[in-house]
């Protein structure tokens, strides 16, 4: 039934995936990740930019190809990524990634993860999890390459 | 089996007398096919997948599941009665797939897949490079300067066994660019092929752009400046009738899942004469005539090339897959996907936003349809499909450098077998023609 794709197309994801928050380049990312799904050739870098002298994210951009939830994922995390302490973003990372593990059994704590809990229809679909997870895994490669 | 249809002539075989493959031909094909009366989310399955891998019928499942049941034993090995039974249904497997691509036994060499037999065909040219193979072998040897070519369009499968060939023998890779919208002619090739060419390489039909390559006209310009012919043939042998000896190609592959047999089967086709030279790719157990502590002789092929244990029943049932082919007919099967190609084509020509790859309509094409949605992402066309029921394939397809050259990340396929209704492929179309609006792009 087309009425299944809701749980996994809301109509915030297919905003976001229009929006692209964050979407461009970054003149001095204190870090930069490129990650891929060689499943469907989806291509995301996402760069990371601190306040100056401080862990605290100024801004995280991104730019690349990929489908309507791998774009509206990068966009949701950009929106959520500016303001946090480093460590902060790593916590909302693991919660992320808990909930797209979980085949729907995790709803996700929007207190956490705020408009990312969209993305829990999208867990329930396996081959669509690593699209939703792309960004995430960049940022938080990020993440490693600033500790 | 339910595929019988008026006939004045010799059933098997696909003579002309039989009537073409119509829809109630198809539904009586289709009780064969117990997967093809799944439920997909709540809606009939429409398997628009077969170019990725096919679904198998009943009586293929039963030939597998007798053997197992009555006869199943290690082949060329061993004098008991089932080892005996489960050596002559092995081969005789190997005589129905021979007979139905025109070849003979011994040109027919199992192996796990396509991809498998096109690697035993690199490696055994990089041994013979290396000095394996003893004087016989000398004629496939390559030094740097020596030119493989193969296309723009190859799946990945006929582009870097030839690549890693390439970086072990100084050999340079070249290819035959493609047009903007992925096909290419002789004389593209013919740009590229020098008296420096020692191979070329290229698919049969192209598993994006549903292409079908001049054959006859490449083979005449490699051979012409001596240089070998390797055919990918797995999306021609499952659908049209195919000779090897008359394409005149020297190493042919394809894949058993893709001809409505299991996976874990392929076949590579060499010319004897060449098979015979070819160093082994693989060693070990029953490729061998003796073996000392120092060194070993190889038996003569196909045996060279099948070291250890063999997919026994695979074979059997692949064999069966080739008897089902052959009763309904491969030119009866070209035909039907040729009309459901048209009527695809048709349908997504109406459909704003839609960019089908491969040759314009009315030019040769196999029952494939490739295509890109503007302003969607294939990922998403597919899941809106699979909402549907309908099963494509969505992605690069193996073909990366092809779909970088047609400008193009991924793009969505749909592919067609002799169990294919129109209905469908009336279901796909106006299912894609929903895409744009459901991700407002229209």
């Amino acid at each position: 039934m087309v009425d299944s794709l809701e749980g996994l197309y809301q109509q915030h994801i297919l905003d976001h995936s229009k929006l692209r928050h964050g979407y461009g380049h970054a003149e001095n990312p204190a870090a930069e990740r490129f990650e891929r799904n060689p499943t469907c050739g989806d291509e995301l870098t996402v760069q990371l930019v601190l306040e100056p002298g401080s862990d605290r994210v100024a801004a995280l951009t991104w730019h690349g190809a990929g489908c309507s939830i791998s774009q509206a994922s990068a966009s949701v995390l950009s929106e959520l990524a500016a303001g946090l302490t480093t460590a902060e973003l790593g916590e909302k990372i693991d919660a992320f990634r808990a909930m797209m593990r979980s085949r729907g059994g995790d709803e996700g704590d929007e207190a956490i993860l705020g408009d990312a809990v969209v993305f829990q229809g999208v867990s329930k679909y396996v081959m669509r999890v690593k699209c939703a997870m792309l960004a995430w895994v960049a940022a938080e490669g990020c993440l490693k390459d600033v500790a | 089996m339910s595929l019988t249809a008026p006939s004045t002539d010799d059933p098997r075989g696909g003579k002309p007398a039989l009537a073409p493959l119509d829809d109630e031909h198809v539904r009586g094909i289709r009780e064969d096919f117990p997967a093809l009366a799944e439920t997909v989310n709540g809606e009939p399955l429409s398997y628009l997948d077969s170019a990725a891998t096919t679904q198998r019928p009943r009586q293929v499942l039963d030939a597998e599941r007798d053997f197992l049941l009555h006869s199943n034993a290690a082949v060329h090995r061993g004098a008991h009665t089932l080892a005996g039974l489960a050596t002559e249904a092995f081969e005789d497997a190997r005589a129905t797939v021979a007979e139905f691509v025109g070849a003979s036994a011994e040109e027919i060499v199992w192996t796990s897949g396509a991809t498998d037999a096109l690697n035993l065909v690199a490696y055994g040219i990089a041994n013979a490079s290396h000095g394996r193979g003893g004087p016989a072998a000398r004629r496939f040897a390559l030094v740097p300067g020596d030119e493989i070519v193969v296309t723009e369009a190859e799946h990945h499968a006929n582009l870097i066994p030839w690549q890693e060939l390439a970086a072990t023998t100084g050999a340079v890779l070249r290819s035959v660019p493609v047009d903007d919208v992925g096909v290419f002619d002789a004389d593209a090739a013919a740009a590229v092929i020098t008296d420096r060419t020692r191979i070329l390489a290229f698919a049969h039909v192209s598993n994006v752009t549903g292409f079908v390559a001049p054959v006859a006209q490449l083979v005449e310009l490699a051979h012409d400046r001596g240089a070998l012919v390797v055919l990918d043939a797995c999306q021609s042998v499952p659908h049209r009738a195919i000779d090897l000896h008359e394409l005149g190609v020297d190493f042919a592959a394809f894949s058993g899942h893709k001809l409505l047999g299991p996976t874990g089967i392929g076949v590579l086709y060499g010319r004897a004469e060449l098979l015979n030279a070819l160093p082994p790719f693989r060693t070990g157990g029953s490729m061998i005539e003796t073996v000392t502590m120092t060194g070993a002789d190889f038996m003569p092929a196909p045996q060279r090339f099948e070291a250890g244990t063999q997919p026994v029943s695979q074979a059997v049932a692949l064999a069966e897959a080739v008897r089902y082919l052959q009763s309904v007919g491969l030119d009866r099967v070209e035909a039907r996907e040729e009309l459901l190609a048209e009527r695809m084509l048709r349908g997504l020509a109406e459909i704003p936003g839609i960019r089908v790859v491969g040759p314009p309509p009315g030019a040769p094409r196999a029952g494939l349809v490739s295509f890109d949605t503007a302003g969607v992402h294939a990922h998403d066309v597919g899941q809106f499909l699979d909402a549907r029921g309908i099963a494509v394939r969505v992605g690069h397809h193996c073909a990366q450098p092809l779909h970088r050259r047609l400008g193009l990340t991924a793009t969505t396929r749909a592919s067609a077998y002799l169990y294919t209704t129109t209905e469908e492929v009336d279901r796909f179309v106006e299912a894609v023609g929903l895409v744009r609006g459901y991700f407002g792009e229209a």
